[in-house]
C-alpha cells in the first residue's frame, strides 16, 4: 500500500454515508475520515482507527462524493466530517471543509474530540458553521482512562471557540458505570453550562453495542462486552441535569 | 336518530354542487375539480375514536384474534359466491355506521371458483374445511374455469418456464385482480343512472359490424346491466337505496362502500383496490358538516367505520399462495393526495382523516393507504404523513410528480405501484420474470441449473473458465429475447381465459366503454442480475461447473462496484437490464386486446419463493437466498446509507417500467433524528429528495431490529405490529418464518 502523506491535497477516507440524520441538523453526508489517536473503550467504529485504512482520496474525489447530492443537502441539512478523528487529517479536511462551502455553499459541521483543536487554527474554523464537540468525560483522571489522552486540550479547544463565537453541540457518550455518575455529569454539564450560549445543544448518547463485532473483527480485546446499554430512564436522568442548567439537551 | 332524519327529509343529492360536465356526462373528476376544497393546514383539526367506534374495533378484535390461531375463521363453502349469493351480514348491526360484509358473517370467507376449483378445494383443505361436493360437481361436470382455460392452451415451453420459475406468480389459478371499478359513480349517480349510460353505450354499437370483439363486448355490456341490477338488489337487503345519488356524507361513503363490496363479493383478484375516494368523499363530508349534519367527530366516524369493513376483506388462498404474497394481502389501495393538474393540491380534510384511521384504530396493513407524493404538496401534510410514518409504518409514497404527466389527476394505484386512470383504464396483471434465473440460463445454454434440465430451446451454454462481460452479456440479450417470447405468450393465454370465465362484471360496469388496457409484465431479481454483471465485469468470476459439466457455482476474486450506492458502473448495468428487457416485450408480435405492454419492478414478498428457485450466481449470492425485494439493492450491498440507496433506484426510468417501480427502506427511530421534530422533518426532507431525484415509489419502515425479533418470539404481543414490504403492508406476525427473517435480514439504516 502506498503511504500518501495526510496533506491539503490527499487525505484518507474510511467510508461514506449518504442519509445520516443524528451528526448535526437534518440529512448529512458524513465523511469517515481515517486515523484517531484515541482508544475509547467504547469506541463504535475501532475500524476508523488506523490512519491509512480505507482508501487514499484526492482532495477533488471527495469533494465528487458529495456533488451529487448538494442540492438535496442545501435543502435537508449539509455535511459532516467525523472520523475517525478529522483532525488527524487537518490540512486535507480544512480545504476539504473550505471547498464544500465555497462550492456548493453547505452547512458544515466537525464532529471532533477537540484534542488536536490547536491543528485548526481561526481561519480554518472559518470553513466551519458548527462543531461536534464530543467530550468523553468532565474529570481529568477518568478521561485519561478512557481515552489514554488529557482533557486539558478538549477543554482549551471549547474556550477557543467560545472566543470565536462558533456553534457547539456538546456530545456525551453516557456508558453505564463509566461515565453515568450522576456527579461526573454534573460536573460535565457546569462545564457546559459555563460556555454560555454558543452551546446550542447537548446531546446525551445511550452507549450501545454496535460496535462490539468491529473489535472482535480486528481481534481487538473489547473490554465493555458485558456493559448493559443505559435504560431510557438513565438517558432521561442524564438529560435532566443539563436541562437544568438551561441547556436544551436531546 | 340520524337515518330517520335522513329519510324525512327531502334532499336534493347535488344541492350545492357547482359544475356542469358532470352533470351531462359520467365523469367523476370533473365532479371532485369542481367541488372540492384543498386543505392548507395541518392535522391540528383531527378527532380522535368515539367510544361506539372503540367498542365495534375491540368487538372485532376478538373475532381476528381467534382467526390467526386458526388461519381462517369460517368458510361459505357450501355456494360460489356472487353479489347476492349471502344475505346480508353484520359485525354489530345495532352500532354500525356503515354496513355490509362478504358473506353472512364477519370474517367469513367466500369461495370463488370460477377461478379455479383446485384453488378453492386446496383452500378448504388446508384450513380444515370441507369441500362441498355439489360445487365440486358442478365445477367438474358443468362449469369450466378460468385455470382449466388456460391449461387448456398452454404451449410445453411455457408448462416449463413456469415448472423451474423463471416465471412465478402467474395469475392462471386465481383471480388476475388490479382493477379498481369507480366505485365513486355509484354514489354520485345511482345505479338507476349508471345503467342508463351503459343501455346507451350498448345500444351505439346496434349498427356495428359484429367483429369478434364488438361481439364479447356487447356481451360484457349486457353482464355489466345485470351486475348493476345485483348491487342494487344487494344494497336494498341493507336497506339502502342506491338506484339514487347519495343525498349525506354518511350515503356517499355507505354507496361508495357497497359499489367496492360488490366487487369483493364476486371476484377473488390477486389486489382489489379501492382507487381515490378520499377527496371525493370529502366533498360530501364539508357539505355535512356546512349544514349542521356531521362534526369532524362523527364525520371521523364515518371513514373509520368504512376502513373498520375494509380491513377485513377477506379471501379463501392456499398455503402456497400465501408463501408467494403472504399475510393474507387484499391490497385495498387507496390513493391519497397528490396534486391537481391545475396546480391546487388534491389534499382534502378527509386525506388527513384516513391516515388518522392509523391512529384511531391502530396499526394495520389494509386498507393499504399511499401517499401520491408530490414536492409541492402542503406542509401540513407532509409532516402528517412523516408523523403517521414513524409512529406505524403502515403507509407507502408514490411520486405524482411522475405519474401525473402520464395519467392525469384522478388516477389510483392498483395493487402495490400501478397507476390507472380511474374509470378508464385497467391492466392485464402479468406477475414477473425472473432476470437473475434469465442470467444463469444464458450461462447454461438454457438449462436449469437446479433440475438439469432444458427449458429453453436452441441456446449454447458458455464453456470458458472465467466469464467474460461482452460474452454473458450477449447470450443474455439471446435468453431475453426466449424469456419475454414465452412470458407474453402464457399472458396473452391467461388474460383470454379470466375475460371469458371469469370476467369482473361490476368492475367493469363501473368503467367506460371503450378503455386503455395495459399488458403489465414484471422483473424480479434486478439487483442480482446487475451485481453479476458487474462482478463479471469488475472483478474476475471463475465458473464453478458440475460433473454434468453445468455450470453451479462461481468464484469472485476482488470488489466491484454494487448497485445501489449511487455509483453509475453498477447502476447503469441496472438500467440496461430495466430498458433491455421492456424492449424485448414490446417486440412481441401479439397483445391480447390490443393492450399496451408495460413492466413493473417489484416483488411484492415473492423475492423470498424466486430465491428458493433460483441457484448460486455470479454476485455472489448462495443458492436460495432470497433476492432483494422489488428494485432494492441487495440486503447489505448499499453501504453509503438511504440517500445514495435511493438515488441508485431513482435511476431507473420510469418510462421502461410505467407499471411502476418499487423500493424499501428500513430505518430504526433514531437514525432519523434525535428528537420528534427533527425525525419528521428528515423523513419529509427525504421523500422530497427523493421524489425529487426522480424516485417513484417508496415503502418507508420505521422500527427496531429488536422490535421484530420479539414480535417473531411473542406473536400475541404483537397483533397489529404493521411492516411494509414491497407495494404493501403485512401484519408481521402472520409471515412465514423465512419471511419474517428476510424482513429482519434487509438493510437498516441504524445509527452506527
Amino acid at each position: 500500500m502506498t503511504h500518501h502523506p495526510n496533506t491539503a491535497e490527499t487525505g484518507w477516507l474510511h467510508s461514506v454515508e449518504t442519509g445520516a440524520a443524528v451528526d448535526g441538523p437534518g440529512l448529512r453526508f458524513v465523511y469517515f475520515m481515517s486515523g484517531c489517536l484515541f482508544r475509547c473503550l467504547y469506541c463504535h467504529n475501532p475500524d476508523t482507527w488506523q490512519p491509512h485504512g480505507g482508501r487514499a482520496v484526492t482532495l477533488d474525489e471527495a469533494v465528487a462524493e458529495v456533488a451529487p447530492y448538494a442540492g438535496f443537502l442545501r435543502m435537508a441539512g449539509g455535511v459532516t466530517v467525523s472520523g475517525g478523528e478529522p483532525l488527524m487529517q487537518a490540512p486535507f479536511v480544512g480545504a476539504l471543509l473550505r471547498r464544500l462551502k465555497d462550492e456548493f455553499g453547505l452547512h458544515t459541521a466537525l464532529d471532533t474530540q477537540g484534542y488536536l483543536g490547536t491543528k485548526a487554527d481561526d481561519r480554518w474554523l472559518d470553513a466551519v458553521d458548527l462543531v461536534l464537540l464530543d467530550i468523553k468525560h468532565a474529570d481529568p483522571e477518568q478521561y485519561e482512562r478512557i481515552t489514554a489522552r488529557p482533557l486539558q486540550p478538549t477543554l482549551d479547544f471549547a474556550h477557543r471557540l467560545v472566543a470565536l463565537g462558533k456553534p457547539i453541540w456538546l456530545r456525551y457518550v453516557l456508558v453505564p458505570g463509566l461515565t453515568d455518575a450522576a456527579p461526573d455529569v454534573e460536573r460535565l454539564a457546569d462545564i457546559a453550562a459555563s460556555l454560555g450560549p454558543v452551546v446550542q445543544r447537548v446531546e446525551v448518547l445511550p452507549f450501545h453495542q454496535m460496535g462490539a463485532g468491529k473489535w472482535r473483527a480486528l481481534g481487538l480485546d473489547y473490554r465493555l462486552a458485558d456493559t448493559p446499554t443505559p435504560s431510557p430512564e438513565q438517558v432521561q436522568h442524564a438529560r435532566g441535569i443539563f436541562a437544568a442548567r438551561g441547556l436544551l439537551a436531546t | 336518530m340520524n337515518a330517520i332524519s335522513e329519510v324525512t327529509l327531502p334532499l336534493d343529492a347535488w344541492r350545492g354542487f357547482a359544475g356542469q360536465g358532470w352533470q351531462q356526462r359520467i365523469d367523476v373528476r370533473d365532479f371532485i375539480q369542481a367541488n372540492y376544497t384543498p386543505f392548507m393546514g395541518d392535522a391540528g383539526f383531527l378527532a380522535g375514536p368515539t367510544a361506539r367506534t372503540t367498542a365495534l374495533w375491540a368487538r372485532l378484535g376478538e373475532l381476528l384474534q381467534a382467526e390467526r390461531a386458526k388461519g381462517v375463521l369460517d368458510v361459505s363453502a357450501d355456494r360460489p359466491s356472487s353479489i347476492l349469493a349471502h344475505e346480508p351480514g353484520y359485525i354489530d348491526r345495532e352500532s354500525e355506521l356503515i354496513v355490509g360484509l362478504q358473506t353472512d358473517a364477519p370474517l367469513k370467507r367466500a369461495i370463488m371458483p370460477n377461478g379455479g376449483l383446485r384453488m378453492v378445494e386446496n383452500g378448504l383443505e388446508a384450513y380444515g374445511f370441507k369441500p362441498d361436493l355439489a360445487v365440486r360437481e358442478v365445477w367438474t361436470k358443468y362449469r369450466k374455469s378460468h385455470n382449466q382455460g388456460v391449461f387448456d392452451v398452454y404451449s410445453p415451453d411455457i408448462v416449463a418456464a413456469r415448472k423451474s420459475g423463471i416465471v412465478t406468480g402467474l395469475p392462471d389459478a386465481y383471480g388476475r385482480g388490479r382493477i379498481i371499478g369507480d366505485y365513486r359513480r355509484v354514489a354520485l349517480y345511482g345505479t338507476d343512472a349508471l345503467r342508463k349510460d351503459r343501455q346507451r353505450a350498448f345500444h351505439e354499437l346496434d349498427n356495428a359490424v359484429f367483429t369478434e370483439d364488438v361481439i364479447r363486448l356487447r356481451e360484457e355490456l349486457s353482464e355489466q346491466f345485470r351486475a348493476l341490477d345485483e348491487l342494487r338488489e344487494m344494497a336494498a337487503r341493507y336497506g339502502c337505496d342506491v338506484s339514487r345519488p347519495a343525498a349525506t356524507g354518511r350515503e356517499a361513503v355507505q354507496w361508495t362502500y357497497l359499489a367496492y363490496l360488490a366487487a369483493v363479493k364476486e371476484q377473488n383478484g390477486a389486489a382489489m383496490s379501492i382507487g381515490r375516494i378520499s377527496t371525493f368523499l370529502d366533498i360530501y363530508l364539508q357539505r355535512d358538516i356546512a349544514e349542521g349534519r356531521l362534526t369532524e367527530e362523527t364525520a371521523q366516524e364515518l371513514i373509520d367505520d368504512m376502513v373498520i369493513k375494509l380491513r377485513i376483506v377477506r379471501f379463501l388462498r392456499t398455503p402456497e399462495y400465501d408463501q408467494l404474497f403472504s399475510g393474507d394481502p387484499t391490497w385495498v389501495t387507496e390513493s391519497i393526495g397528490g396534486i391537481g393538474e391545475d396546480g391546487r393540491p388534491l389534499v382534502t380534510k378527509s386525506s388527513f382523516r384516513f391516515l388518522q384511521t392509523l391512529y384511531n384504530l391502530g396499526p394495520a396493513p389494509e386498507p393499504n393507504l399511499t401517499v401520491l407524493w408530490s414536492t409541492s404538496l402542503p406542509q401540513g401534510f407532509k409532516d402528517y404523513c412523516a408523523k403517521v410514518s414513524i409512529d406505524t409504518s403502515a403507509i407507502q409514497y408514490e411520486s405524482d410528480d411522475r405519474m401525473r404527466p402520464f395519467w392525469g389527476d384522478d388516477y389510483g394505484i392498483a395493487c402495490c405501484v400501478s397507476a390507472m386512470r380511474i374509470g378508464k383504464q385497467m391492466q392485464f396483471f402479468g406477475a414477473r420474470a425472473n432476470l437473475a434465473k434469465a442470467m444463469l440460463y444464458a450461462i447454461n445454454g438454457g438449462v436449469d441449473e437446479k433440475s438439469g434440465l432444458r427449458v429453453a430451446e436452441g441456446f449454447e451454454p458458455i464453456t470458458g473458465d472465467v466469464l467474460d462481460y461482452d460474452e454473458v452479456v450477449g447470450k443474455l440479450d439471446g435468453m431475453m429475447d426466449w424469456l419475454a417470447r414465452t412470458y407474453v405468450k402464457a399472458l396473452n393465454c391467461i388474460h383470454y381465459m379470466h375475460d371469458k370465465y371469469a370476467y369482473e362484471r361490476i368492475e367493469m360496469a363501473l368503467h367506460d366503454r371503450d378503455i386503455l388496457r395495459t399488458m403489465a409484465c414484471g422483473i424480479a431479481g434486478l439487483s442480482v442480475a446487475a451485481d453479476s454483471l458487474s462482478a463479471i465485469r469488475h472483478a474476475k468470476v471463475s465458473v464453478v461447473r458440475n460433473e454434468q459439466g453445468l455450470a453451479v457455482d462461481y468464484r469472485i476474486e476482488g470488489d466491484y462496484p454494487a448497485y445501489g450506492n449511487n455509483d453509475d458502473r453498477a447502476d447503469s448495468i441496472a438500467v440496461w437490464l430495466a430498458e433491455r428487457f421492456m424492449e424485448k416485450v414490446k417486440a412481441q408480435p401479439h397483445f391480447y386486446r390490443a393492450s399496451m405492454p408495460t413492466q413493473s419492478v417489484l416483488t411484492i414478498t415473492s423475492n423470498v419463493v424466486y430465491g428458493k428457485k433460483t441457484g448460486n450466481t455470479p454476485d455472489g449470492r448462495r443458492a436460495g437466498e432470497p433476492f432483494a425485494p422489488g428494485a432494492n439493492p441487495m440486503n447489505g450491498r448499499d453501504v453509503k446509507g438511504f440517500v445514495a440507496a435511493g438515488a441508485s433506484v431513482a435511476k431507473i426510468p420510469y418510462e421502461c417500467a410505467l407499471d411502476g417501480i418499487s423500493w424499501t427502506a428500513s430505518a430504526t427511530p433514531d437514525a432519523l433524528g434525535h428528537t420528534a421534530d427533527d425525525r419528521v422533518r428528515n423523513l419529509s426532507n427525504c421523500l422530497d429528495g427523493f421524489a425529487g431525484a426522480g424516485g417513484f415509489h417508496v415503502n418507508i419502515n420505521v422500527f427496531n431490529r429488536d422490535t421484530l425479533l420479539q414480535a417473531m418470539e411473542h406473536p400475541e404481543l404483537y397483533p397489529q405490529l404493521t411492516v411494509r414490504v414491497s407495494g404493501y403492508a403485512v401484519n408481521f406476525v402472520k409471515l412465514t418464518r423465512e419471511q419474517q427473517l428476510d424482513v429482519i435480514s434487509r438493510t437498516f439504516h441504524a445509527t452506527a
